[in-house]
C-alpha cells in the first residue's frame, strides 16, 4: 500500500514542541530545518506569496533530491530544477507566467527528462493538501476524470461512488514534510496573519510535519490577540519564524509589494533565450554571489523596489 | 498585428481584439462566470464594463466579483489586482469547489490546441511520453471544463484546430456523442468557441463542432481551410457583427499596455 499509515502521520506531529515558545531565527537556521530529500509543498501561487528567499536560502544551503509541490508554479521552479536541489514538481501549472510565455527552462529539464514535473488537475492539488490537513488518506473529487490527466497519475483511483454509483476520483493526500509560506506578519510564535488571497496555504501548514514561516515583518503577540479572526496559521503549527522583508521579490506580496515587472522581464529574457548557460549565470549572479538578501534585493535595484511597493500599497488606497 | 487579410472587412483591430469582443457579447447579465487569465479576463470585464453590470466574474486565486481597473490588469489570476473591490476572497481550493457544487454558470479560457470533439489540450505538443514540447499544463482549465458550461477563446489556425489533440489536458466532449458524460462528466461540456474566424458551438447529438457564425468577410473555403478537421455547418451561415467603436475604445483603455491583446 502507498500512503502514510495514520498513526505515523500523527506521530510525526507529536513529536513537535507545541508550546507558545519564540522560534525567530534566521534564514540559514530555517534551511537546517529541511532536509534532503524532503518533502516540500510550497506557499502563495504563481506570482504571489512566494517564499522568495526561503527557497534562494535552500539553494545557498545545497540542499538536495526536494520534492517539491505547490498549487501553482512560477519562475521559484526554474530556480528549483536549476539549481539542481529538485528532482520533482506536483503541481498544476508551471512556467513563468503566462504574459512571458513557456518557460523555457521548465522544458529544458522536463524534455531531456533531467527532472520531472507531475501535473494535477489545480482543485486536484488543493483536494490532497486539504486531505492531508484533515488527517484522512485521500478525498472525492469529479474533475480529472475522463481526461489524459488521469491516465498519467495511477495514483488516483476513480471508483463508483457507494452511495450514488456515480463516477468518482479518490486523490490522495499531502502530508509534505516541511512547508514553506511567506506571510505579510506574524508573532514570534508563529501566529501568521495574511492579507488577500490565502491560496492552499491554512491546508498546506496543517497537512505538513514542519512548517518554516518567513514573514515581511514580526508582531507582538499582542496585535496578534487583538484580531485574532484575521490569524490563519497558528502557533502550534509553526515550527521557525523568519523576518524577511521583500521576502517574495521579485514576486509579489499583497498589500506591500507587487510583483517586480521589469526584473521579472529581465529575467525571463535571459534564461529563455538561454535555459542553460543564462539560468546559470543568473543564479550565479543573484543567488549565489550575494552576501545577504539585502545584497539581492540591492541587486534588484531600490528604484523597482519602490515602484514595486508604489503598486504594492495602492491596494488599500480607495 | 492586424490580421487584414483574415477579416478583409472588419476594420482595424488585432486578432486578440476580436476575440474579447465577440467572447464577451457571449456573456450574460447576471450570470456567474469564471475566468481565465487573458482574453477571458479581458472579455469578461468588458462585458461586465459595457453591457452586464450584473456580471460576477470569479478567478482561480479565490476571488468573488472583483472590480478590474483599466490599465491595472493581472498578470494571472493569482496577484492582488485580482482582489480589487472584490465581494469575497477565499482559497483557491474554495473557488474551484464553487465550481463543483454547481455555483458557476460559464467557464471561460483560452486555449492552446483543440480537437472536433472541444478537447483541449495545454500539456504536451508532440508525444507526451516524448513530447516535442512540454507546455505549462491544466492549471484550472480541467477543473473548470469538466464542471462548467465553456466558452473557449483561442486563434483559429489549422495546427490548433486538429482532429484529435495529442493530450486531453481539459476535456470537452471526449470521442464525442455521450463519451462525456459515461466517463463520470455528467455536467456541462463545451458551449462556444470563438476565434479570429468565427463562433463555433457543437451539435446537439455528435457533440462535433459547428459552426454558429462567420465574422464579416470570412468564408466558409477560408475558416474550412484553418481547420485540421471538417467542420460541421448548417445550410444558412450566419455572419456576426464587427466589433463597434465603443467596444474597441473599451477594450483598448482596459488594456493600454497591450499585456494580453498585442
Amino acid at each position: 500500500m502507498e500512503g502514510i499509515p495514520y498513526l505515523e502521520l500523527r506521530d510525526k506531529l507529536a513529536q513537535r514542541d507545541r508550546s507558545l515558545r519564540e522560534k525567530v531565527m534566521s534564514l540559514e537556521q530555517a534551511a537546517a530545518l529541511v532536509q534532503d530529500g524532503d518533502q516540500v509543498g510550497i506557499g502563495g501561487s504563481t506570482l504571489s506569496r512566494t517564499p522568495m528567499a526561503m527557497i534562494w536560502q535552500m539553494i545557498r544551503s545545497g540542499k538536495k533530491h526536494l520534492d517539491v509541490s505547490r498549487s501553482i508554479v512560477s519562475s521559484e521552479g526554474d530556480l528549483l530544477f536549476a539549481s539542481g536541489i529538485c528532482d520533482r514538481i506536483q503541481t498544476s501549472w508551471f512556467s513563468q507566467g503566462i504574459v512571458w510565455g513557456v518557460s523555457k527552462v521548465m522544458r529544458h529539464y522536463v524534455e531531456n527528462k533531467l527532472t520531472r514535473y507531475e501535473e494535477w488537475s489545480h482543485l486536484a492539488m488543493g483536494m490532497r493538501f486539504r486531505a492531508g490537513a484533515m488527517g484522512v488518506p485521500f478525498l472525492p473529487m469529479r474533475p480529472m476524470l475522463g481526461s489524459d490527466v488521469l491516465k498519467q497519475r495511477p495514483e488516483a483511483k476513480a471508483i463508483k461512488c457507494p452511495f450514488t454509483g456515480e463516477d468518482l476520483l479518490l486523490v490522495p493526500a499531502l502530508n509534505p514534510d516541511v512547508a514553506i509560506i511567506h506571510v505579510q506578519r506574524c508573532d514570534a510564535y508563529g501566529n501568521a496573519q495574511m492579507d488577500g488571497l490565502t491560496f492552499m496555504d491554512i491546508d498546506l501548514a496543517m497537512a505538513a510535519n514542519r512548517v518554516i514561516l518567513t514573514t515581511e515583518r514580526i508582531v507582538s503577540n499582542d496585535q496578534i490577540r487583538r484580531t485574532p479572526d484575521q490569524t490563519k496559521i497558528p502557533f502550534i503549527a509553526v515550527d521557525a519564524v523568519v523576518e524577511v522583508p521583500y521576502g517574495c521579490a521579485p514576486h509579489e506580496c499583497t498589500n506591500v509589494y507587487e510583483p517586480l515587472f521589469s526584473h521579472m522581464d529581465f529575467y525571463t529574457a535571459k534564461v529563455n533565450a538561454d535555459p542553460v548557460a543564462g539560468m546559470q549565470d543568473y543564479l550565479e549572479r543573484y543567488v549565489r554571489a550575494p552576501k545577504s538578501w539585502t545584497d539581492y534585493l540591492g541587486l534588484l535595484g531600490l528604484d523597482e523596489l519602490l515602484d514595486a511597493s508604489r503598486r504594492g500599497r495602492s491596494m488599500l488606497n480607495d | 498585428m492586424t490580421n487584414a487579410n483574415l477579416t478583409p472587412n472588419g476594420g482595424d483591430f488585432t486578432t486578440s481584439e476580436i476575440l474579447a469582443v465577440m467572447a464577451s457579447r457571449l456573456l450574460r447579465e447576471g450570470q456567474v462566470v469564471f475566468a481565465g487569465v487573458g482574453v477571458p479576463l479581458l472579455a469578461a470585464t468588458l462585458a461586465q464594463g459595457l453591457r452586464c453590470p450584473g456580471l460576477t466574474i470569479l478567478f482561480e486565486g479565490g476571488v468573488l466579483g472583483p472590480i478590474i481597473n483599466p490599465g491595472q490588469l493581472p498578470p494571472s489570476t493569482n496577484e492582488q489586482r485580482c482582489t480589487k473591490r472584490a465581494n469575497m476572497v477565499m482559497s483557491s481550493t474554495e473557488v474551484l469547489l464553487l465550481l463543483q457544487r454547481g455555483h458557476v454558470d460559464v467557464g471561460f479560457m483560452g486555449g492552446a490546441q483543440i480537437d472536433k470533439y472541444g478537447n483541449l489540450n495545454s500539456s504536451y505538443i508532440g508525444d507526451p511520453a516524448n513530447p516535442k514540447t512540454r507546455l505549462p499544463g491544466t492549471g484550472g482549465g480541467n477543473d473548470i471544463s469538466s464542471l462548467t458550461n465553456m466558452i473557449v477563446a483561442m486563434k483559429h489556425e489549422r495546427r490548433r484546430f486538429v482532429d484529435k489533440v495529442d493530450f486531453v489536458t481539459s476535456p470537452g466532449f471526449l470521442d464525442g456523442g455521450t463519451t462525456r458524460r459515461d466517463r463520470g462528466l455528467p455536467a456541462g461540456g463545451m458551449f462556444r468557441v470563438v476565434t479570429d474566424l468565427g463562433i463555433f458551438g457543437f451539435d446537439e447529438v455528435t457533440k462535433h463542432m459547428k459552426i454558429v457564425a462567420l465574422h464579416q468577410g470570412v468564408t466558409l473555403e477560408q475558416v474550412q481551410d484553418n481547420t485540421g478537421f471538417k467542420l460541421m455547418y448548417d445550410d444558412k451561415i450566419a455572419t456576426t457583427v464587427a466589433p463597434n467603436e465603443r467596444e474597441l475604445a473599451a477594450l483598448r483603455a482596459l488594456d493600454p499596455d497591450r499585456l494580453y491583446i498585442a
